[in-house]
């Protein structure tokens, strides 16, 4: 048994009350433990990452209890990606919160932060359908720290909305369970494989039930149409950093449909036939204008790019929801595109934040204002799809596993108007921030921004800068630079994703090596 | 008074709760809304518990030597994880919302709009 698999979430899960209980009055180190095992985290990450390039799916049994007894961790390659994924998208931003000072403003971002990574890892690595509902529970309740991070009157009021919301998924994510359980009496997802097929088709009614409310619970993670509403308030009033990683946390919830709606409920399945092509397919399109014209209309920057996130998911589930491995290759390729991006524009996003307010409105230049203006508008291009970065690869490739379905005007249609809507919508905030600014030269008049003055002196007052003034914009351009080698090896990119799709398209040999037997 | 058996009892009790929960959670301020919640985690629980069939006086344990009715013991480690679960999250969220409220001086569930909000969607 390889004891390396369980190592990523061991380590954020040691390091973080290491960083409460021992360093937490020393700023220096905690930077530095914490760093340490974000940089940690890539080195695993990637060695797992090659472990898995190989094809071989393993296996990791906790306490040594065989499976379907004991709880496993299973690494097969769109794990693999997705631990690799969040590791280089944490290391950036852990360097970006220590360049901009994030992490002193409140108690506790670094220790928060490492138990975040852990839910996040933990969530792509486990077998076991229960176990994938703790460590929801780990990253969400880590992330309602992150979320109120620093405090504030509208963040406080979010992070309740926020909480609640989470709460009651969590609460349908046992009715799920329960429900499946009492069907099948297992819970490890190899085995209910397994047994979900064994089962007479006129003996299903619970087990349908259980497969919709599941598919409910991912949807609400996912943030897909009609159950988004919590993600704009939450991400736009969160500090700006931590929604560059909770770009991450949308994700985990197109990686546990993809998971349960290839291996449990598989597109072959008779029972849940219909499920993922009559109402993901429309719920998806319906995210991806919804979030468009979310983007046009919105006057604060951090909504702006929080509807940018949606209108990703709604590219990615619409991939997700071909269900044919030519689609979910490219929703594996949109995935990695677009948390980069998302991530990407939430750091700019703060960059002016911190420099002009949260408003998207003609003041004053600001400083550095070319640099940010440049980043802002590669974040644009590459979040709207548009050539020369990967998010037109991305889009392409979407379009072009499309082209067999049967609502393809549809996805083509919806894909491109939303496509043109975001360029439309990110043209008009980037000339109001960075065009119309030159023409302004006198000072902000004083009821525009009455309502921010409280917060903005806080800020003010906590904002001691004492990392190095670039590391901001080394994070932005590490950010870019991924975007870029993304472009770059598009070819190596999308044969992996093909790789992982054509693996998760025969989940026997997912099956045979949690289970050690063959199914009949 | 067949009908009042111990699933009979158990499904009812569950369902109460659910909807109590469901119709608190609608309200507009937080105390209810959380008391909402509170009340739907029992009822999750509740039902958890049960997902394994319900037995009276059998133990959670297999008998080797003799055909011994027993009850399922995962029920009960799923659902004492989704108590121990509930019940940091119940206190997270009564923290948060003392927070919002002390800051606010308002306890209402939605976001107040500022003036120049007018016209927002969400």
């Amino acid at each position: 048994m390889n004891h390396f698999l369980i190592a990523p979430v061991v380590l954020p899960a040691l390091v973080a009350p290491f960083i409460i209980m021992v360093v937490r009055h020393h700023m220096d180190l905690t930077r530095i433990f914490s760093l340490a095992s974000t940089v940690l985290l890539l080195a695993i990450s990637l060695v797992l990452a090659a472990q898995a390039s190989t094809g071989e799916i393993q296996v990791y049994e906790l306490g040594n209890w065989s499976a379907p007894f004991g709880i496993v961790l299973v690494l097969d390659r769109l794990s693999a990606l997705m631990v690799l994924l969040t590791s280089v998208l944490a290391l950036i931003i852990n360097l970006y919160v220590i360049g901009s000072g994030w992490d002193k403003r409140g108690a506790n971002f670094h220790a928060l932060f490492q138990f975040q990574l852990m839910g996040i890892i933990g969530a792509f690595l486990t077998g076991d359908a229960f176990n994938l509902f703790v460590f929801f529970e780990v990253l969400l309740i880590a992330s309602y720290g992150l979320m109120i991070h620093s405090g504030g009157t509208r963040r406080f009021q979010a992070g309740v909305q926020y909480v609640v919301y989470n709460l009651l998924g969590s609460t349908l994510f046992l009715f799920a369970l329960g429900t499946l359980y009492s069907v099948t009496g297992t819970l490890n997802m190899a085995d209910l494989a397994v047994r979900v097929a064994e089962i007479q088709a006129e003996d299903t009614a619970l087990l349908r039930v259980g497969a919709v409310m599941l598919l409910l619970v991912f949807a609400i993670k996912a943030a897909v149409i009609p159950l988004h509403f919590w993600l704009p308030a939450s991400y736009a009033n969160a500090p700006l950093p931590v929604a560059a990683l909770f770009a991450i946390m949308t994700k985990v919830g197109a990686y546990a449909i993809l998971r349960m709606y290839t291996l449990v409920f598989g597109p072959d399945l008779a029972i849940t036939e219909g499920l993922a092509g009559a109402w993901l397919m429309p719920a998806a399109l319906m995210t991806l204008m919804i979030g468009a014209i979310g983007i046009l209309g919105s006057y604060r920057i951090g909504r702006l790019v929080a509807f940018g996130a949606i209108t990703s998911m709604g590219t990615l589930l619409t991939a997700i929801a071909l269900f044919s491995p030519e689609g979910v290759a490219a929703a594996l390729y949109y995935t990695l595109h677009s948390t980069l991006a998302a991530a990407f524009l939430f750091l700019v996003a703060d960059l002016v934040a911190q420099r002009q307010g949260i408003e998207i409105t003609a003041q004053r230049l600001m400083p550095q204002s070319g640099l940010i203006a440049v980043l802002f508008f590669t974040g644009a291009i590459a979040m709207a799809g548009m050539p020369p970065l990967s998010g037109f690869l991305g889009k392409l490739l979407v379009l072009d596993a499309a082209r067999d379905h049967d609502l393809v005007w549809w996805i083509w249609g919806t894909i491109l108007i939303g496509s043109l809507i975001t360029i439309l919508g990110m043209a008009r905030a980037g000339s109001l921030l960075f065009w119309k600014s030159h023409s302004i030269t006198e000072p902000p008049s004083a009821e525009v921004s009455a309502p921010y003055e409280e917060e903005a002196n806080e800020q003010d007052e906590t904002a001691v800068r004492s990392g190095p003034a670039a590391l901001p914009f080394v994070a932005c351009f590490a950010l870019l630079s991924g975007l870029i080698l993304l472009t770059i090896f598009a070819g190596p990119a999308s044969h992996y994703a093909e790789a992982t799709a054509a693996q998760l398209f025969e989940p026997e040999i997912y099956i045979k090596a949690v289970l050690g037997k063959v199914i009949p | 008074m067949t009908f009042l058996n111990i699933e009979f009892l158990v499904a009812s009790a569950v369902g109460l709760l659910t909807a109590a929960g469901i119709y608190l959670i609608l309200r507009r301020r937080t105390f209810p809304v959380i008391l909402g919640l509170s009340l739907l985690t029992y009822g999750v629980n509740i039902f958890l518990f049960a997902s394994g069939r319900l037995m009276v006086n059998a133990p959670p344990i297999l008998n080797k030597y003799a055909e011994v009715p027993y009850t399922d013991p995962l029920p009960q480690a799923l659902v004492l994880t989704a108590i121990v679960i509930s019940f940091g999250m119940t206190a997270v969220v009564v923290m948060i919302a003392l927070a919002a409220y002390l800051s606010a001086r308002d306890d209402k569930i939605d976001m107040p709009h500022h003036p120049e909000d007018e016209g927002e969607d969400a």
